[in-house]
Parts: C-alpha cells; structure tokens; sequence
C-alpha cells in the first residue's frame, strides 16, 4: 500500500464510481410519475370522501335525490367508451414493444376518438340533467355529483391533448426516450382514470339508483 | 378589470402607505444596485433560470427570510395593539377605539401573520434546505427532476408575491389563517381577502407538492453506488418521511380549498350553511392536511439536529435504527390525530378519545428521538459553536413545546383552554423549535454552499437574543393562557391581563434586537468572508457525503461520483486515510441544460391568480391558455442538457485544488447540445 500513490490507493478500494453514467432515465421518470398519480388519487380519495359525506338526505336540501340524477343507462355507455379507449391504448403499447410507428398512431387514434364518445356521452347527460334543472347549484349533493364527474372528465380532456401530442412526437421524433417515458407514463394516467371511473360508476351511478 | 379599480389601493392607512414606500425604496435600491454593477444578465442567466438544486434552495431560503420578516413584523403588530389596548380607557390611534388598529385591520394581521410563518417562511426555509442538502448527502448529481424542481419554486414564489400584493392592492382575509366557514363563503367575506388567501395558499399547496414528487424519487431513484438504505444520512430519511407526509396530504388541501372556491365562485353548497353543505367537512378537510404539516415541518428540523449533534458530539448519532423508526412512525401517526384540532366541536366521547390516545402517541417516538440526541452527546466530546448551540436550543423547546402539547392530547384539558393563547404558546414553541433547527443548520451549512463560515459574535448576540425573546414572550403568554385568554383579541377587556402584556413586548424588544444582530452577522461576514474561508470539511468532524465535495460546491457536486462504503462515509473515508478527492483522468459530465420555462409559468401562475383574485375573467383566461401552451411547446424541447466537459471539469477542479474560490454564479462549462440519437 505503501508504494502506491493516493490516488491508486482511492481507486484500488473502489472509492469512486468513475464510469458513472447516470440513471435509468426512463425508469426515473416513471417512478416519479407513479408518485404523481398518488397524488391525484389522494385528490380523488378527498372528493369520494366529499361524496360520502355528503349523500346524506339533509345534503340534497329538499332537490332530486341521487335515484332522479344519475342514469346508469348513460354511465354504461361511458364506461363501454373508456374500457374501448384504454384497450386501444394497450394496442399501443404493443406496438410500441414492436416498435411499429404506424401502429401506435392508429391506436393512439382510436384511443382518442373512444374518449371522446366517453366525453360527448358524458356532456349529454349533463345537459339533460341542466335542461332538468339540476345544477350543481341546487344542492350539496349536486354540488359533490358534478364536482366528482366534472373532475374526471377534465382528466379525459387532458389525457386526449396529451395522446395528440404524443401522434405529433411519435410521428416527427420517433421513438427518442422522450417519447418512450411520455408513452408509459400516459398509459399509467389513461388507466388510472379508467380505474377511477370504477369507482365513479359503483359509488355513483349504480349506488345512486337506489338512495 | 373585474372588481379592481383604483379606490382598491389602501392610500388613506398610514401603516400601509409606510410599508409601500419602504418596499419601494428598498425595491429601488435592489434594481439599482443590480443596474450599477451590471448584474440583469448573471441573475436571468445563472439564478432565474437556473435548474441546479443548490441555486433553487438558496433562493427558497431567500424566499423563506423575506416572509419570515414580513410574518414577524405582523407578529410585532399584533402584540402593540394587545399591549396597547388593554381595558376601556385605553388611547385609540389612527382611526382605531383602542389601540390602532381597528379590528378588521388586525385581523388581516393575525391571519397574514399565520399563513405567512407556516406556508411561506417555515416551508420554503425548509423545502430550500432539503433542496441543497439531500443530493450531497446521496451523492447524487442534481434532483431527479431538475426542471420541476425550478417549476416548483416559482409556483412558491408566485404565491409568497401574491401575499405581499395583497399589502397595498386590495386586502386580504381576516377571518384567521386555517379559514372558517361559512364565515369565509361569499355572502359573509364578500371582499378580495378570502380570494388573495385562497389562491395564494393553493399555489404554494402546488408548488410544495411537486417538490414532494421530487425529493421522494430523488432519494428513491439517485442514491450514489453502495449508498443503501440504512447507510442514508437521517437528514436524508427524515427528508424521506417528511415528504412522504407532503405527497400525501397536500392534495387533501388543494381539494378542501378547491371546493371553498368553487363555493365562492360558481355558487355550490359544499360548505355552506344551508342547502345542503356541511361545514364540518371544511375542518375535517383542513385539519387532515393541517396536522400533518406540522410533522413536515418538524421531521426536517429533527433530521437537522440530529446532522448538528453528531458532528459537535464528534460521535456517531446514538440509535440511528432507532431513528429512521420514529421519523417514520412520526409520519404514520400523523395521520390520526387531526381530530384534536376541533375536541369541543361535539364528536362522541369515543371519537375524542381515539384522537386523544392517538396525539400522545406521537409522543413516544419523539421521546426515542431526544434520549438518542441525549445519548450523542453523552461522553461526546461537545463543542459550542453556534450549530451546536441552536440544535440545543431546539431540544429545550422540544421539551416544553412537546409536553405543553401532551397536556393538549387530553380532550378534557382542551375543552377548557380551546381557542385560548396556552395552546397558542404551544405550538409557536414547536415552530420556534423548527426555526431555530433552521438557523442552526443555515450555520452549519452555509460555509457548504458559500466557501465561507459565519462570523461568531453577532451570530451569538443573535441567538441569546432569540432565547431571551422566546422566554419573555411565551412564558407570560402560558400564564394567561392559563387566566383564560382567547386567542386573536384586538381589544383585552381585562385590565389585570395588561401587566403580562407589557412584559410580552420587552421580549419583542429581544426580538427585534435580534434581527438587528441578524442582519449584522451576514453583514459582518459577508465584509469578513476572506478570514473564514473554509475547505471541503468546514468543522473538521463532519461525517456525511456532503462534507467530501468542495466548498462552495461545484455545479457538478461531485467530480466522480463517490462509491459509498459506510453509513457515516466521511467519517469512514477519514479514518481510513483515503479522504483524497483526485481519481483522474476525468470525463464529460452531463448536466441538464438551464430554461426560462418554470419562471414564466411561474409568471403566468401570479397572473391567473391575481385575475381570479379580482375576477378579471379575460386575463384568467388568457393566463391559463398561455400556461397550457407553455407546458406544451416545451414537451417538443429536445436539447435540454448540457455537458461540463472533462476539460472544464478537470480545470474546476484544479482551481479547487489551488485553494481559489470559485463563485458560485460563474458559469460552469458551455450548453452543447446533445448528440442527435
């Protein structure tokens, strides 16, 4: 040891990780995005808990009760829309393992175009709803009902804007690990709020039909 | 221009009119100064658009002592007015029967004075600190996040500007800092204040949580080779749990204040008093957020102490095991007690019972926590030096702070003194606690971030100054806690209260004396820097990653990135002679690349908030579609790195090596776009 140098000494022992090249980008940044999404299901936890709070019968303050708002009929129908959009969204995964563009932009497609009938089905029942007087304005009850859909329709929204980026990326960059991570972590979003949407249609719609 | 006009600016307070033109002298002489030594292009370049996590917790810290100031000056009016208007022949000033401020006036104090310490001041200090410190204790080259993480604190910035623009446009809301319903719902608190509260909070709420993100998945993911788990620093762990505490209630809060907006805004029934609100869902919303924030903000401080004790005990930490167990027990109770904050609001006996056995648990690991502090230092060979000094200040606080707080946990005791200045006195103990962990570790680790220590003896005027104030204040206000004081009083109708009052403000004498010192210390060793000059291990006896890497750090932290080999790798590196920190020949490092983008969206974030504020519906419109076009263009922002190349590193390095001090702005290698893949 003694004839060595320092430094020799130092890089003998292992003391420095020379070659040291960074971290897993890719698997950075979905951790991190995992965390995210805890994050939304904390805000989701809140606002079911908001619900349960308030679908008590002084919360509907005299307005329609949860029987005369929600129409499971409709639900259905998103909920057929949204497991379509999040199947497609899996096609698109799978093309994405086979590195097929072409493929993972018709899925990406489909996806969207199934989110949206989610949205348009989700937008005529709230318009029925407003034709029939029932505002999130009319009771506490309507407030936490509308609250609770409208907030997870925003996330659709934001999940279609993202999948258009991601078509526009997909199609001008290919598959850079930028692209990559925003795919996973998309995935990770669009299945969450199918996930939530379970949530929506038992406590909501199917429980409502018979409070 | 919504509800803002021109007879909205509070010209005809003298108070306030003082408070603007010293803010604008004061503003004016920042600008000139910036202009004169020609400095727009350094602070753009190498501060507003920095993404380094060293520069981004600096200016949290900055951001954090500005608003301390401004929450003590706050803190300073309320105890004149209680000092002043005591019993009904008492002076009246400036509009005010008694005293001089007049109640609505006050409770714009007592409610800015309360949000200000604890989201603007408390957080930011402590976010700031994590941010600087975490990444050099795991041997880690930035956050895992970099561009978040600047992100984040604009959104923080944002909402402290928002705080200080409520000063002189408009005012803001009085009804006391957690919000009451359905006192804060439209029909009663009309005004703007409640709107400048809840926008201002909601940012910060923001911009905490994507911080949390960060610090979780920096730890989680950027850990140095062979730092594993039980070899992490307990500032690290306690920075762990504390933002595991943030991730998981701050979007609580954002829900709970999100629902009294859209109360305000679009006339829902979440909370109010008819139509079917609950006005209890509000507090239980609040508090389940509100309680453990306390612990995100405790956790850091105890991880501090627990840094500082060591290294002045020149031991290793008692009971490290035993430690990273309480901080997480710490955070896992502290989502079962929030119920005590509202004991008397008429839960069963049993519900208050559980709340109760719940609060003092917490007791038992913050009990481990100080025997293993005690432990440390025991047959330690202890130094004095002002670290050390602060961290036993914490520890005197922590005792008396926390048994106040047992005698809280009984449900019995706090139906007599709810509301009332005992727990008042309580809890500014364990932020008093808090504050004083963070100026022992600024101590501590100043000479890291700036090559410099702070000088000693303004820095003790300081802090016996801080002890004499705390004891002078909160010992009296303990006494008429117990006399029966409620909280928040502009107007003390108990003349035989006055005595106690007066003798509050000779501790506020204390106080102001020292931020006096405080401002002298950095003065005087900003002036002194060259005699404290200080290498890599600026104590001598330090023990964690951080101390390995040169002072001031580079941008880089870490030349080679360091292969962790014991729990206290420093103190292990030290005695095994191998604390060298040449291992050539060096490489490119890849660094991310500096942008603009959080600062605008931290722009565009006050904008949308101050038009919402004052319901100036084009501007909130165009704010948020600018923000989402913002975040969008920079999706399709490819060449966002730099590389320091192995030239400039081994050049740094040398200067290092020569014993030259290298600024901290000085522009570190040269943005070269990354090679096209």
């Amino acid at each position: 040891m003694s004839v060595m140098s320092r430094s020799e000494n130092a890089r003998s022992l292992g003391l420095w990780d020379r070659d040291h090249e960074g971290h897993d980008v890719i698997g950075t940044r979905t951790f991190g995005f995992w965390l995210y999404m805890l994050t939304d299901a904390m805000v989701y936890a809140a606002l079911f808990a908001t619900f349960g709070v308030l679908s008590h019968v002084v919360n509907l303050a005299g307005g329609p009760s949860p029987a005369a708002v929600v129409h499971p009929v409709y639900a259905y129908g998103e909920t057929v829309a949204l497991f379509v959009s999040v199947l497609a969204y899996g096609g698109a995964m799978v093309a994405l393992k086979a590195g097929n563009k072409a493929a993972l932009i018709g899925a990406l497609g489909a996806a969207m175009v199934a989110g949206g009938v989610f949205l348009g089905l989700a937008y005529s029942d709230i318009e029925r709803l407003f034709h029939a007087g029932i505002v999130p304005q009319a009771s506490g009850y309507l407030s936490i009902f509308f609250g609770l859909i409208l907030y997870h329709a925003l996330h659709i929204l934001v999940g279609m804007v993202w999948m258009l980026v991601m078509i526009v990326q997909v199609m001008t960059r290919g598959f850079t690990s930028n692209v990559v991570y925003r795919l996973i972590n998309l995935r990770l979003f669009w299945h969450f709020q199918a996930v939530i949407w379970v949530f929506v249609f038992t406590f909501v719609y199917l429980q409502g039909t018979v409070l | 221009m919504g509800r803002l006009s021109l007879r909205q600016i509070p010209y005809q307070n003298p108070i306030l009119v003082g408070t603007f033109v010293f803010a604008l002298i004061l503003g004016a002489a920042i600008v000139g100064l910036v202009t004169y030594h020609k400095r727009w292009g350094v602070l753009w370049r190498e501060w507003l658009t920095t993404v380094d996590h060293k520069k981004i917790g600096v200016m949290y810290c900055l951001i954090g002592l500005v608003m301390l100031f401004r929450g003590f000056i706050d803190a300073l009016m309320i105890r004149t007015q209680q000092a002043i208007a005591v019993g009904p022949h008492s002076p009246g000033y400036l509009g005010a029967l008694h005293g001089y401020l007049t109640p609505f006036h006050a409770g714009q104090i007592f409610t800015a004075h309360g949000l200000i310490m604890v989201v603007f001041a408390a957080t930011p200090l402590l976010v700031g600190l994590m941010n600087i410190i975490v990444p050099l204790q795991i041997g880690a080259r930035d956050m895992a996040y970099p561009y978040l993480n600047a992100l984040g604190l604009w959104l923080t910035a944002a909402g402290a500007a928002l705080v200080m623009v409520s000063l002189f446009i408009g005012n803001f809301a009085h009804g006391g800092w957690y919000g009451f319903v359905p006192y804060f719902e439209l029909p009663y608190s009309p005004g703007v204040g409640v709107d400048y509260w809840l926008w201002a909070f909601q940012l910060s709420v923001l911009g905490t949580t994507l911080g949390s993100i960060n610090l979780i998945a920096t730890i989680v993911k950027m850990r140095a080779p062979g730092m594993t788990w039980m070899r992490m620093p307990i500032f690290t762990w306690a920075s762990l749990s504390a933002n595991l505490i943030a991730l998981t209630t701050f979007p609580v809060l954002m829900v709970c204040l999100a629902l009294l907006a859209s109360d305000r805004y679009f006339g829902t029934h979440f909370y109010t008093a008819g139509m079917g609100g609950n006005l209890m869902l509000y507090n239980d919303l609040f508090w389940v957020w509100g309680h453990p924030e306390v612990y995100f903000l405790i956790l850091p401080a105890f991880g501090m102490m627990s840094e500082i004790v060591p290294t002045f005990s020149e031991k290793t930490l008692f009971g490290y095991a035993t430690m990273v167990i309480a901080s997480f027990a710490i955070g896992g109770v502290s989502w079962g007690v929030w119920l005590h904050h509202f004991f008397t609001m008429a839960a069963a006996p049993s519900v208050n019972s559980f709340y109760s056995v719940t609060t003092m648990l917490v007791g038992i690991p913050t009990g481990v926590k100080v025997f293993n502090w005690i432990f440390t230092m025991y047959r330690g060979r202890v130094r004095f030096e002002l670290p050390m000094m602060w961290a036993v200040l914490s520890l005197f606080l922590l005792l008396v702070g926390g048994l106040t707080g047992m005698m809280n946990a009984f449900a019995t005791n706090d139906y007599m003194w709810h509301n009332g200045v005992f727990v008042v006195a309580h809890f500014h103990l364990m932020v008093l606690l808090i504050a004083a962990s963070i100026f022992g570790s600024v101590e501590y680790w100043f000479p890291k971030v700036f090559g410099f220590k702070l000088e000693a003896r303004w820095g003790k005027a300081f802090f016996w100054c801080i002890v004499l104030g705390t004891g002078w204040v909160f010992i009296p206000m303990f006494l008429l806690g117990f006399a029966g004081m409620t909280r928040r009083l502009d107007y003390i109708p108990y003349t035989q209260w006055g005595p106690y009052l007066r003798v509050m403000l000779v501790g506020m004498g204390f106080y102001i004396l020292a931020v006096a010192f405080f401002f002298m210390h950095l003065y005087v060793s900003l002036r002194d820097r060259a005699k404290n000059r200080v290498g890599a291990d600026a104590w001598g006896t330090s023990r964690s990653l951080e101390w390995m890497t040169h002072s001031p750090v580079p941008a880089y932290n870490f030349a080679f990135v360091p292969q962790v080999h014991a729990r206290d790798e420093w103190a292990w590196r030290k005695e095994q002679g191998v604390a060298d920190l040449k291992s050539g020949p060096y490489r490119d490092i890849h660094m991310p690349g500096n942008t603009g983008v959080p600062f605008v969206l931290g722009a565009l974030a006050l904008a949308l908030a101050f038009a919402l504020t004052w319901r100036i519906w084009w501007l909130s419109g165009l704010a948020l579609a600018l923000c989402v076009a913002v975040v969008i263009v920079r999706a399709f922002a490819e060449d966002t790195d730099t590389v320091i190349s192995a030239q400039d590193v081994e050049r740094a390095e040398r200067r290092y090596h020569d014993g030259e001090v290298v600024p901290m702005e000085e522009p570190m290698g040269r943005p070269t776009p990354r090679p096209a893949t």
